[in-house]
């Protein structure tokens, strides 16, 4: 069996309640960055470990940190991206179900290395239950000392906050979460600047998603070069695979980056539910270009995937069988992508509706030649073209569809 | 007459507010606390949440209208929400969909006669593992099929 890091401690009885984390694991990373190391040494070693983000996009946290300029008089931020709203993932609520101390942990380290006093928990609002139960741990912990003033008489103080979204995928986005933050509607920013110089309330500010932020603690505790080991020289340690679909044993997986799919989907999930053939997988959540089914001999990391012109994402793992219809899996697609649209990019607001009417078209018997071409050509032009990775996100896995099963799709539409 | 938060309510909004360096970002929280209380948002709500916040209640829709939890309108008293997403639908959720309209005699979107039920299709839910998956109120249920949404809706009063 692969050895589990993040997910490790997941049996435990009550692993929520802070006296059973501090009886197992205990807040031993806090003590130590907080009171062994300076926040420059913490900094090298997250840098040197290619802690590489969680949340889709894959970019080094450690030099996301480092954008943060040291020497401004303005309050900095960081947010915890808890949105949680890309299509097949659900990694992120059984860390904080489970284990929302580990997370904590990983809050203090990154908010002592960047100088941060103040940290909100962006959770996205379905989850009211997981929500409840970190404010239960947040305050836990204030009244054991690893938050407030003074943390462990270092003189370093932290306040954390939960704030829930109110079912919106665009506020995923980090700076549309910024925006919904601050109160408005989820509009992503136009970058630069960057958060990491005017973020939340025009402030510097740090976005990790909650499974990067949850993996500094072991970091702290083992060092940079561990960590490399249990993942790949530029991808260090594990990721939490989840595995939705048509397999027997849905859920999620740790295992180190660079795991076989094919290993991941027949071994570990446990292969195809009974009398049901494998037809193509989202390798990265729905917005991920989606593999066929026999391409997915393939290594589970950034670069492995990008090579295969796909993603990793969020290493949501959405596996689809013979009997389902692509242009059923098109109409889900379109759906969801034009009504998550925030509408502030015409290629994306209207490029989406159009695209899901004509799918919808085509559905019910009215496909006509050149509606394929259509939809690519729309899909085409919101690549790249948006504000927000939204647009591409919508253009991927249409363009990918309508590429690999175009056979299938024109015989929807041949008559 | 407008409506009134209860004590306890009026208590959580003080301390939501002193969060946030800007009062405007306490809206969100604001507008759960709202719901909850009042069970929707219509003109009247948003005009007590906009004078908390010293905003034009129209600043306030701008934002309800943007948030799918955010109902303008009130729902039943149970409020079920079916999950149509990708992993959802793999696992045959229309089929459920199709049964909870029978079932109820609605279609997506409305709520019962006798304001028991209101029946919503959303989009994915985080619960993908437990495909099909949906929401009452804040309870998620998973692994669903008909029995199952007959054994839930029978213990619902």
């Amino acid at each position: 069996m692969e050895e589990k890091l993040l997910t490790r401690h997941f049996d435990l009885k009550n692993l929520y309640k802070i006296e059973v984390y501090l009886k197992e694991v205990g807040y031993q990373a806090v003590k130590r960055a907080l009171k062994e190391m300076k926040p420059e040494e913490i900094l090298e070693e997250v840098k040197n470990a290619n802690l590489r983000g969680r949340g889709g996009a894959g970019f080094p946290a450690g030099v996301k940190w480092g954008f943060v300029p040291q020497d401004v008089d303005k309050p900095k931020y960081l947010c915890v991206n808890a949105d949680e709203g890309e299509p097949g993932t659900f990694k992120d609520r059984y860390i904080m179900s489970h284990n929302p101390h580990l997370m904590i942990e990983g809050i203090i380290i990154t908010c002592f290395c960047v100088g941060i006093h103040t940290a909100f928990i962006y959770i996205r609002g379905e989850y009211e239950a997981i929500a409840l139960r970190l404010e239960q741990a947040i305050s836990e912990a204030y009244k054991k000392g690893f938050l407030g003033k003074n943390i462990l008489e270092t003189g370093f103080d932290l306040d954390v906050f939960v704030h829930r979204g109110a079912g919106a995928y665009i506020c995923g986005e980090e700076t549309g979460l910024l925006e919904s933050l601050e109160g408005k509607r989820g509009h992503p920013r136009l970058k630069p600047p960057f958060p990491a110089s005017i973020g939340l309330f025009q402030c510097p500010t740090v976005i990790n998603n909650v499974e990067t932020i949850s993996n500094i603690p072991q970091i702290i505790l083992n060092g940079a070069e561990w960590f490399l080991k249990k993942g790949l020289p530029k991808d260090g340690g594990t990721r939490i695979f989840g595995v939705s679909g048509v397999v027997k044993n849905p859920g999620i997986y740790e295992l180190p980056l660079g795991t076989n799919l094919k290993d991941i989907i027949f071994k570990y999930a446990g292969g195809m539910k009974e009398g049901k053939k494998l037809k193509a997988v989202f390798p990265g959540g729905m917005s991920a270009p989606i593999l066929k089914a026999d391409e997915i001999n393939i290594k589970m990391d950034f670069d492995s995937l990008v090579e295969a012109e796909s993603m990793l994402g969020s290493a949501a793992i959405i596996v689809i069988d013979e009997e389902t219809s692509m242009l059923d899996v098109l109409k889900v697609v379109t759906r969801f992508y034009s009504h998550e649209s925030c509408g502030q990019c015409t290629p994306c607001r209207i490029g989406n509706s159009w695209i899901n009417k004509i799918i919808k078209r085509i559905a019910a018997g009215g496909g006509k030649r050149g509606d394929i071409d259509n939809i690519i050509r729309l899909a085409s032009n919101m690549m790249g073209k948006t504000l927000c990775p939204l647009g591409d996100a919508a253009a991927m896995p249409i363009l990918s569809i309508t590429k690999k099963f175009r056979k299938e799709i024109e015989s929807y539409t041949a008559n | 007459m407008s409506p009134e938060f209860s004590d306890q309510t009026k208590k959580k909004i003080e301390e939501v507010l002193s969060r946030y360096p800007r009062k405007e970002a306490a809206i969100l929280p604001l507008l759960h606390l709202t719901q909850r209380e009042f069970g929707c948002i219509s003109n009247e709500e948003e005009k007590i949440v906009a004078e908390i916040l010293g905003i034009k209640p129209i600043k306030v829709r701008e934002v309800v209208s943007f948030y799918t939890m955010l109902n303008p309108k009130p729902v039943g008293k149970y409020h079920i929400q079916v999950c149509s997403n990708l992993s959802c639908f793999l696992m045959e959720a229309e089929e459920l969909i199709d049964y909870l309209k029978e079932k109820l005699g609605i279609e997506p979107g409305e709520t019962t006669p006798d304001k028991k039920f209101t029946l919503t299709t959303v989009e994915c839910l985080g619960a993908c593992d437990q495909a099909p998956s949906m929401m009452i109120n804040f309870d998620y249920y998973g692994h669903l099929d008909k029995k199952k949404i007959d054994e839930l809706l029978d213990k619902l009063k």
